[in-house]
């Protein structure tokens, strides 16, 4: 029983991470029609980051620090390369998302080199254990699957509550209409580049202690997290949160289960691929609605 | 001044010239109408004045002002507002969301308000919300407001759409075909409608082919062919001209309200 538990947490805490890739691949994706491959970047950047600041600076504001400076990479990344595209096809946009995470992890091996480096646990250290029906998850867990929470819940408030969150979703389901109802679309697309960036960066932060991080951490990280969306279905942020909990759940278990662990990561493959060719439009999904987002 | 201006506009696609030397101008508190057979150019012409698409040649200016190379949005925040022909919801959210996603451009806190200042967003957030059932109200959809657009029949879409245009308080509005797909019923319900926006000082451009709407609620009528203006005037000028007489029963068109 106590394994089980253990490796549920160790399947959730992964899962929300993935979640977090899934949630930022899905804010783009839905307001521009952009595949970002560089949102594992975001996560890297944001935990190499936090661990720079954290040399000169407590924790909680090297992380806030990390979030900020990673943020506002996203706009400018997006007002640098997206912007100024003159009638760019989404294949193009996507290529540029390809190249934009190859420079990032270089400039990333130039800056921080080859070392794996961990911001330190935020409460307690590697050892620390919180006793949950017989087995010993680290209190780091709870901050992960805390801060995830929150960023969902604060991510659905902002959607669906405010003027600029229902602008966005209004760009991101008729972007002709939405700049005829007075909407700066090319504004929108950056806001959503920040978030995406903002939100990976904070992921990246919290499962730092858990996971390590290293120059290239991004690239399995938006695999898995492009699979949780696709899970999900494409475009919807929310599906893709359960998306991301489903693949990391399906990665701790298939090793309970005793595949060897070192073919872990062919379980999030697997199921990215089983997603493809049987259901395209996701889990959570209904036909109708992915026909709008192909109408892009 | 006129409200709106349009001076010697053209627009081709490939080598088929779409629009070519079409000037004329809206009055204010006009309808103004457009009609013309298929092709005439008529949503193209609507598509260069909201912005969507740029004129090869001419010029455009509202409120004395040069819109014509203004993007959308900028369009729509000097006061021009438009409906589409084929709808354009937004189809994942309730009626009352698309109604006060148009009043987005007479919101004032941004972002960074919106995150900072939390009493102030939601005072806001509030007095959109009224106003947008307001404008449901006003085209008789108020006890829809927390129905998913979806759900709706084609001719409560089109005055949902509608009400999202009239949210932004437009100066000037464009409505592209809108009684296509509506019972007579529902076109005299939109025809009274029509005036009723007229009457509350909104300018009214519109492109229609139900002849006997167009005859009954315009003050000033302007006829495209091909591309080109070939007659304006007063519903009874049209009606007498003789090149539109011969263009219209020359085939195309059998109007038999003219």
């Amino acid at each position: 029983m106590s394994q089980i538990v253990q490796f549920f947490f160790s399947g959730l805490t992964l899962g929300s991470i993935y979640a977090v890739v899934a949630l930022g691949f899905n804010l783009i994706y839905s307001t521009t029609g952009i595949l970002n491959f560089a949102q594992g970047e975001f996560l890297m950047l944001g935990g190499m980051t936090a661990v720079t600041l954290a040399r000169f600076t407590p924790i909680p504001v090297a992380v806030v620090g990390a979030v900020v400076i990673v943020t506002l990479c996203g706009g400018v990344l997006e007002i640098l390369f997206f912007r100024r595209l003159r009638r760019p096809t989404v294949l193009q946009m996507i290529i540029i998302t390809i190249g934009l995470s190859i420079v990032i992890r270089e400039v990333a091996l130039h800056v921080w080199d080859e070392k794996v480096r961990s911001l330190s646990y935020f409460t307690g250290n590697e050892c620390s254990s919180v006793r949950v029906l017989g087995a010993g998850i680290s209190p780091q867990v709870f901050w992960v699957l805390g801060t995830v929470a929150l960023v969902v819940l604060l991510l659905h408030l902002f959607l669906h509550r405010s003027l600029v969150g229902r602008a966005m979703r209004a760009c991101a389901s008729n972007p002709e209409a939405a700049m005829l109802a007075g909407i700066n679309t090319g504004r929108m697309r950056t806001l959503a580049f920040m978030l995406s960036a903002g939100i990976g960066a904070l992921g990246g932060c919290v499962i730092s202690p858990i996971t390590m991080t290293q120059y290239d951490s991004g690239a399995g990280l938006a695999i898995k997290g492009f699979a949780a969306a696709m899970l999900g279905g494409l475009g919807r942020p929310m599906p893709g949160v359960l998306g991301g909990l489903l693949v990391g759940l399906a990665e701790a278990f298939s090793v309970y289960f005793g595949m060897p662990a070192a073919y872990k990561d062919a379980t999030a493959f697997g199921i990215l691929v089983a997603v493809l060719f049987v259901r395209p439009q996701g889990l959570f999904s209904s036909g109708e609605l992915q026909a709008g987002a192909q109408e892009r | 001044m006129s409200l709106l201006e349009v001076q010697g506009i053209a627009r081709a696609f490939g080598g088929v010239q779409a629009l070519q030397e079409v000037s004329f101008a809206v009055e204010t508190g006009q309808i103004h109408a457009v009609i013309g057979p298929n092709g005439a150019g008529k949503t193209t012409l609507f598509n260069i004045i909201s912005g969507l698409l740029r004129p090869h040649a001419g010029r455009i200016t509202f409120l004395g002002r040069d819109i014509t190379a203004l993007p959308p949005h900028r369009i729509s925040r000097a006061g021009i507002a438009r409906t589409f022909q084929t709808l354009a919801l937004f189809e994942n959210m309730t009626v009352l969301e698309n109604v006060m996603v148009g009043r987005h451009l007479r919101s004032h806190s941004g972002a960074v308000a919106a995150a900072l200042r939390l009493p102030r967003q939601l005072h806001e957030e509030k007095r959109i919300r009224e106003a947008a059932l307001g404008y449901l109200s006003s085209v008789g959809l108020f006890s829809k407001a927390e129905a998913p657009v979806s759900a709706l029949s084609f001719g409560q879409r089109r005055l949902v759409e509608l009400a999202r245009a009239l949210a932004t308080e437009p100066r000037l509005l464009l409505l592209d075909e809108p009684a296509s797909g509506l019972n007579p019923r529902e076109t005299d319900d939109l025809a009274q409608l029509i005036r009723r926006v007229r009457d509350d000082s909104v300018t009214v451009l519109l492109v229609e082919h139900d002849m006997s709407m167009v005859m009954d609620i315009s003050d000033e009528i302007l006829v495209l062919h091909y591309g080109r203006p070939i007659a304006s005037g007063s519903p009874a000028e049209i009606r007498a001209d003789p090149e539109v007489i011969a263009i219209y029963l020359g085939g195309e068109f059998t109007g038999a309200a003219c």
